[in-house]
């Protein structure tokens, strides 16, 4: 479980993120939605170390995260999906796969992973050769996920998974993300398109300039008048 | 000798002198890939490392070790004095300075180990004890001597180790991924600091090797004599494309081929016009040729921006 208490961080003078807290239970799909800029990937990156906090807690499984390295988070079986997919582009999708994997101190299941990756993303096998570079932004996002799933994760958090992506595709990593969550991770989700966050998500929170305004069940969101004024375009 | 003797044997001299630069490059071209920092006290390393030859052959010989044992030793030297600069210099330097603090230290480190070195061991050439006698190779008219055979031997040796060690081990594709991405290495539980100090000491390590392949052909050693050195690796890196290790390596030998082809060549082709003088002015004019055709190098790819 995943708890996040008054949390805070600023950039300089600019306070991104202003003493929020949120929690995802073991098990859980949590969506955290709102516009740009209003603080999500700051709390995502804050979460795995990339960004220091200003105050407040991170607790992950009983481990303080403020406290933990940040190349030590993935081992506490926490990965991260960043924005932007960050793949390692002069990379074969392989490599990249197994950089997921780098983490792991018992590689004896790197070959099955790699496996059950392909058998998600079919299209990553044909392409297991080619540099990631090379690929589009929809099977780049797909080698992002499949890197965190080689880190054999027990919570996985996705920035903006569907950015830039056909209705398709988006439809494809959003099923890809439930078929996780039946397998019984827990997945932290933040996306600009709350329709489909909210329709796979348990709960989920709306963050407006750094502070949480709204939470509870996703179902209830996405029918609340508010929510759907300013997120769902309705 | 006939022409095509003198040819060939330019060839080899220019492969032994561009294994040479080939290694410094390497070096040169990992540190720059992995911070983007050009480490202008690179070439001072290959210096460092060669007084250390010239110090520890006698200790070594007085053990009743070979003198060629003495690369040890020099490597070890200069992958400390690398990751010693790294860590005390730079590290404080890039956490909180931009790239133009980072690139005036790397001169001031340069300046700093080359007039300390002087204030050591004075401004005067210094020689260095025989490291190897191989004896020289004939095959017919064609004389190769064992500096060139060792140079260019060690020289393919260590870039073939290199291109393997970072396409095949987890160090290696840990150096890469932190090259491209250091938030993302992070996530993957690189630990990206530990991976920048390692790039600092097998580079450094490899600017030792280079010195003993250096002072095999030329036994001397000053408190200058890395500078030449680590400009044209400089340029052979640039060259190859900068951050590439196969372009080091070509780049390496390319310039160490131009330059011994135009020494030999240039007076005779030019009618005494340009003499061999020239041949430094030449090396840098196709560099800024190939730059202008070819701005990312040889073989370095185009910057992308990244979204």
């Amino acid at each position: 479980m995943l708890d996040i208490k008054n949390l805070s961080v600023s950039y300089g003078a600019i306070d991104a993120v202003k003493g929020i807290s949120l929690h995802v239970d073991d098990g859980e799909i949590v969506s955290l939605i709102g516009a740009n800029g209003a603080g999500k990937t700051t709390t995502l990156h804050t979460i795995t170390g990339l960004v220091p906090a200003r105050s407040g807690s991170i607790v992950f499984n009983g481990q303080d995260l403020l406290k933990t390295k940040a190349n030590k988070i993935v081992t506490l079986g926490m990965a991260h999906v960043p924005e932007g997919r960050h793949v390692f582009t002069r990379m074969s999708v392989q490599e990249n796969l197994e950089m997921g994997a780098y983490s792991l101190k018992d590689t004896s299941h790197v070959a099955e992973d790699l496996d059950k990756v392909y058998t998600y993303f079919p299209r990553l096998k044909e392409r297991r050769r080619q540099l990631a570079g090379t690929l589009s932004g929809g099977e780049q996002q797909m080698v992002a996920m499949g890197r965190a799933i080689m880190s054999r994760p027990n919570t996985i958090l996705m920035d903006e998974p569907s950015m830039g992506l056909s209705p398709k595709l988006v439809k494809e990593i959003f099923r890809i993300i439930e078929k996780l969550h039946e397998e019984g991770i827990t997945v932290l989700l933040v996306e600009q398109n709350a329709k489909m966050a909210l329709s796979i998500a348990d709960r989920a929170y709306v963050l407006e300039t750094g502070r949480i305004t709204m939470e509870g069940k996703a179902s209830d969101l996405l029918h609340d008048e508010k929510v759907r004024k300013a997120y769902l375009g309705a | 000798m006939s022409g095509f003797v003198m040819f060939i044997s330019q060839i080899f001299n220019g492969l032994k002198i561009g294994s040479v630069y080939a290694l410094v490059a390497l070096g040169y071209t990992m540190v720059y890939g992995i911070i983007r920092l050009l480490n202008f006290a690179h070439g001072d390393f290959i210096m460092i490392g060669a007084y250390t030859l010239m110090l520890s052959i006698p200790a070594l010989a007085a053990m009743g070790m070979p003198a060629w044992t003495a690369v040890i030793p020099a490597t070890l030297v200069c992958a400390l004095v690398g990751v010693l600069v790294e860590r005390l210099a730079y590290k404080p330097v890039r956490e909180k300075g931009n790239s133009m603090t980072a690139l005036i230290t790397a001169i001031a480190m340069s300046l700093l180990l080359e007039n300390g070195s002087q204030a050591i061991f004075g401004a005067d050439y210094k020689t260095v004890p025989t490291i190897v006698s191989i004896p020289t190779l004939t095959i017919g008219q064609l004389k190769i001597d064992g500096a060139t055979i060792v140079s260019i031997v060690l020289g393919v040796v260590m870039m073939v180790a290199m291109q393997l060690y970072v396409k095949r081990t987890k160090q290696g594709k840990a150096m890469r991924a932190v090259s491209e991405d250091k938030e993302a290495s992070l996530l993957m539980g690189i630990n990206v600091n530990g991976t920048i100090t390692l790039t600092f000491a097998i580079g450094s390590g490899l600017a030792a090797i280079a010195a003993l392949m250096y002072c095999v052909s030329y036994p001397q050693v000053s408190p200058t004599m890395g500078m030449m050195l680590g400009l044209k690796a400089f340029v052979a890196a640039v060259l190859g494309g900068i951050g590439s290790i196969p372009g080091a390596m070509v780049g390496g030998l390319a310039i160490g081929l131009i330059e011994s082809l135009t020494k030999a060549y240039i007076g005779t082709i030019t009618g005494g016009v340009i003499t061999s003088a020239f041949s430094d002015a030449i090396v840098f004019a196709i560099l800024i040729i190939v730059l202008l055709v070819r701005p990312s190098g040889l073989m370095g790819e185009p910057e992308t921006e990244k979204v």
